[in-house]
């Protein structure tokens, strides 16, 4: 399960996810970890829907005016004696990042975990210029070594078994006595934490991502579990943030809202460990803490979805609970996506990052159940936004012509009663008598999909209308 | 007294219609025992949704058009599906949105649609018939059905009155079935991979019976549990609720 | 056009809004100045005593360890206590908050107190916390020579120190606390939201503690 998979493949990528029994294994731990735990805390917190309603709330207000919280945000940094970088681009954004770290003459980077980060393609891009960034939290680590991506937006190593992670340890840690047992998790952790105590202590610059910026302070925020985050950000001397520019929100109390509502969708605590927030660079009677504070803002295509049929998407807080609720998530994992973000969110946004052209499975790839929509924090309506990729693909004829003539066809004969009778009882029939006295059929022509799987149970044999009319009723 | 009787056209949807007339005789059956009198408009075929959601909103919107004038002229309309049900209820309206005139007369339809079970408890506040069935069920609620419109404790308060029968809920009966219409043809292994889910949270309760307010869902289950072999029956919950048990469960044969 | 301007300006055309528009200056003008409180969950409204006992019971359920105090010339002899009791050595680091500095520490004569930021070489370290929040076990810290925020990753160990008397029922509370303290719009250059020991659960999903930041937190509760 690399990460080179595209999105155009994503039937090849299910199929290979689905003959990979360690992944299924690995993904089926989703339900007794993150499901259950955030049912949990759901039903112990007896505000969680009305906190729904005021994050959705909040993140409305913001959009409707997030240039001038953009612009506030800037100015308070500033003030805080930090520096803003605007990015119109992925392109832009690396740029912007290597020339501060060349500036600062920068060899050793360290990162907390960021999405955004996948997203513009970070750690390719440095590596290409002589730089190699450390992941630096555990699963982020992991994948790091392993040349993958991450297959899930909060837990990166999800498809990832110990047996696997041990082996990677002792291919990549030159020091690791091969006789030390890494047999269990608590192992594979000690082992870690002391390969990456090192790289934290030496880094020079910083990478982390940003759950909030907040507008009143000029802060940056992160949320994390680990500590790996604040160790970014506060050993090294320049610590850099990059953020798209949606995370923005106007106030401390807008943090405290969305806050209560994020670790308990994504992991069900209460409250993530380590939320930190971070304004301007180290004060001058400060002990600790780095010299420089730099926060690049990306747009990245997210300017084009205000106002537009997807802004809802804009609210998104990247918990991952529409992914860890999603049915076909669960049945595949994130990989087969072939993109950066799986799952219902990243199936409405990726076609925005990449376009459509590359990424029309997405949409389709879901069976609109809505289980999604019914645990988004932020009450985002993701089957109406997959559906409407599906419509813009029908729009620019992008839907497959199999698909297209099947529609077209079912469009003409529903709209014709009569004939719709004719057909209908004439098919309904054929198939009972097919079927004879086993009520269900093994194999259909043209209905492989089905009964490669599944029997197809037979009709009855005459339609409901013709039952009804032969009553005499109407 | 006939003209105080509520006046219900019963979409009997696409689905019913070509494989399982038994389910569109059994909602007829409990809406009449409930003093309702039924109508079936000959000309109705398809509420849409196959086109809505496959992104034709401009075929979907015809279609739309067709339900509307056949039916907005009855007191109610009542359809034994949560998903087309849930197409009129929710759907319909934004088909037709900068339309004034036609978003009215979609909304007035969506006012006055509803699935079966919750029409029958919470419109009609109806006793439960009295029938019986021996044995244990389990029911799976379908995704547009519980998430649209909230059909939930409507179906399962109508069965806890069916004599003989006792409900064992599976694993997560809130899952969805991995039919999703064109999905489970479209991308054919993960749906398999669903229903598989679903199948095994069937056996595993033991139960002798499943049942769903939704035909898609349940051809979809009963082909999988056919496919392994299952004994366990499958039916619509109105064909339980109405007695009309006696012909073979979905995909059963004959005896 | 610089990015920022062509950013602005796109969004400017996506939402049909101009930078300028009275009405939209003053409703972020209004929101920033009044910062209205949204959803407060009731369960941190409490008397004071039932406000430090929540605290307490929700910093335990996440893995916390929580001693109660009654004076703080007793957090030596707590200190000593904890270490002694995970058979640590006799060595603390700490910054240089008054509230810390005029304790008795000769009381014990073994413990070794080491004062500034940490550079990753101490098993323990102590911070003063400027408040907890009872809602979710939380404690927080602020950076600055009193409190260094390395301590708060860096050792293995982590001893906070709250007063029973600035353990607030939510967050909201803590704001507009930072906000008298620092001036409306103004943060130390770090606030630290602590809430139960380092963790991980990145490899099978399994919850382990300690994974970069300290393996254990233990919180002294002072009043």
């Amino acid at each position: 399960m690399s990460g080179s998979l595209t999105s155009s493949s994503f039937p090849k990528n299910a199929s290979a996810a689905l003959a990979n029994p360690p992944l299924l294994k690995a993904i089926a731990h989703i339900e007794e970890t993150l499901v259950s735990g955030r049912r949990r805390a759901v039903d112990a917190l007896p505000e969680f829907e009305a906190l729904r309603d005021a994050g959705r709330d909040i993140k409305a207000h913001t959009l409707k005016h997030i240039d001038l919280y953009l612009e506030t945000f800037e100015r308070k940094v500033v003030e805080a004696g930090g520096f803003v970088h605007w990015a119109a681009d992925a392109a832009e954004a690396n740029r912007i990042i290597l020339e501060i770290c060349q500036a600062t003459g920068a060899h050793r980077v360290t990162k907390g975990k960021s999405m955004i980060t996948e997203e513009v393609g970070l750690n390719a891009f440095l590596k290409e210029n002589g730089i190699t960034p450390v992941e630096t939290d555990l699963g982020e680590y992991i994948i790091q070594l392993r040349g993958e991506t991450p297959s899930h937006i909060i837990a990166p190593a999800v498809h990832v078994n110990k047996e696997q992670v041990a082996a990677d340890f002792r291919r990549a840690h030159a020091d690791l006595d091969p006789t030390r047992n890494l047999d269990e998790p608590v192992s594979l952790l000690a082992e870690a934490r002391g390969v990456l105590r090192e790289r934290f202590l030496s880094a020079d610059v910083g990478i982390t991502g940003a759950n909030f910026l907040v507008a009143e302070t000029g802060s940056t925020v992160i949320v994390t579990n680990e500590g790996n985050g604040d160790l970014t950000q506060i050993l090294p001397k320049t610590h850099i943030v990059l953020a798209s520019i949606e995370k923005v929100v106007p106030t401390l109390e807008d943090v405290a809202t969305i806050m209560r509502l994020l670790a308990r969708s994504a992991t069900g605590q209460e409250m993530s460990v380590y939320t930190t927030f971070s304004t301007g660079p180290r004060r001058a009677d400060d002990p600790d803490g780095p010299e420089a504070f730099h926060v690049v803002l990306l747009d990245n295509g997210r300017s084009a979805m205000l106002g537009s049929e997807f802004e809802d998407m804009l609210r998104c807080i990247r918990c991952g609970a529409c992914i860890n609720h999603c049915p076909v998530y669960r049945s595949i994992g994130g990989h087969a996506y072939g993109s950066v973000y799986p799952g219902p969110m990243g199936s409405v946004l990726t076609p925005s990052l990449q376009g459509l052209e590359k990424s029309a499975h997405l949409a389709n790839a879901s069976t609109l159940c809505g289980r999604c929509e019914s645990v988004c924090p932020m009450r985002i309506p993701l089957p109406k936004m997959l559906r409407h990729w599906r419509e813009k693909e029908f729009e620019r004829h992008l839907t497959p012509k199999k698909a297209r003539f099947g529609l077209a066809a079912w469009r003409f004969l529903a709209a014709r009663p009569r004939l719709y009778g004719v057909a209908t009882r004439l098919a309904a029939w054929s198939l009972a008598r097919l079927a004879g006295k086993d009520g269900a059929l093994g194999q259909v022509p043209l209905a492989g999909g089905w009964t490669r799987w599944r029997d197809l149970p037979a009709p009855e044999g005459g339609t409901f209308r013709t039952e009804w009319a032969k009553r005499g009723r109407k | 007294m006939t003209t105080s009787k509520p006046r219900v056209g019963l979409f009997v949807t696409c689905l019913v219609d070509f494989f399982r007339p038994t389910v569109g005789f059994s909602a007829v059956k409990l809406l009449e025992d409930a003093g309702c009198e039924v109508s079936v408009p000959p000309a109705q075929t398809c509420c849409g949704q196959p086109a809505y959601n496959s992104g034709d909103r401009a075929g979907a919107r015809a279609l739309a058009e067709q339900v509307i004038a056949l039916f907005e002229g009855f007191d109610h309309v009542v359809i034994p599906s949560g998903s087309c049900a849930g197409m009129i209820k929710v759907h319909y309206p934004n088909l037709f949105s900068g339309e004034p005139a036609w978003q009215l007369r979609a909304e007035r339809l969506a006012s006055k649609t509803h699935e079966l079970t919750s029409f029958l408890v919470d419109v009609l506040g109806a006793a439960p018939m009295l029938v019986a069935w021996e044995g244990t069920a389990t029911y799976h609620d379908s995704c547009s059905g519980l998430r649209e419109l909230g059909v939930k404790a409507q179906p399962r308060h109508l069965l806890s009155a069916v004599d003989g029968l006792a409900v064992r809920e599976m694993r997560d009966p809130e899952a969805c079935c991995g039919f999703g219409g064109a999905f489970c043809v479209k991308y054919d292994e993960i749906s398999n991979a669903i229903v598989d889910r679903k199948a095994t949270d069937v056996r595993a309760t033991g139960a002798d019976l499943l049942l769903s307010g939704d035909l898609g869902c349940l051809l979809n289950i009963a082909g999988k549990l056919k496919r392994e072999g299952s004994k366990v029956e499958v039916r619509h919950v109105a064909e339980v609720l109405a007695g009309m048990t006696s012909g073979p469960a979905i995909g059963e044969g004959r005896k | 056009m610089s990015s920022r301007d062509a950013i602005l300006g796109r969004i400017r055309r996506s939402l049909g809004a101009s930078g300028v528009d009275a009405t939209r200056l003053a409703a972020v003008r209004h929101r920033l100045t009044e910062t209205p409180v949204n959803v407060v969950p009731a369960r941190g409204q409490l008397p004071a005593a039932e406000r430090v006992e929540l605290f307490v019971r929700k910093a335990s359920d996440i893995f916390a360890t929580v001693a109660r105090i009654d004076h703080r010339d007793d957090i030596p002899a707590a200190v000593a206590d904890y270490l002694r009791g995970r058979n640590l050595p006799q060595a603390i680091r700490r910054g240089e908050d008054p509230r810390l500095a005029g304790l008795p520490w000769q009381r014990e004569a073994q413990l070794a107190v080491a004062i500034g930021p940490s550079a990753g070489q101490d098993l323990a370290g102590l911070s003063y916390a400027d408040a907890g929040v009872a809602e979710t076990g939380t404690v927080v810290l602020t950076s600055g020579v009193n409190n260094p925020t390395t301590l708060n990753f860096l050792p293995d160990h982590h001893i906070v120190v709250v007063d029973a008397s600035t353990v607030a029922g939510d967050y909201e509370t803590v704001w507009a606390d930072l906000r008298r303290r620092f001036g409306a719009g103004a943060m130390p250059r770090t606030v630290n939201l602590v809430t139960g020991p380092s963790r991980s659960a990145d490899i099978e999903e399994t919850l382990l503690l300690g994974a970069h930041g300290p393996r254990s937190l233990h919180i002294l509760v002072v009043g």
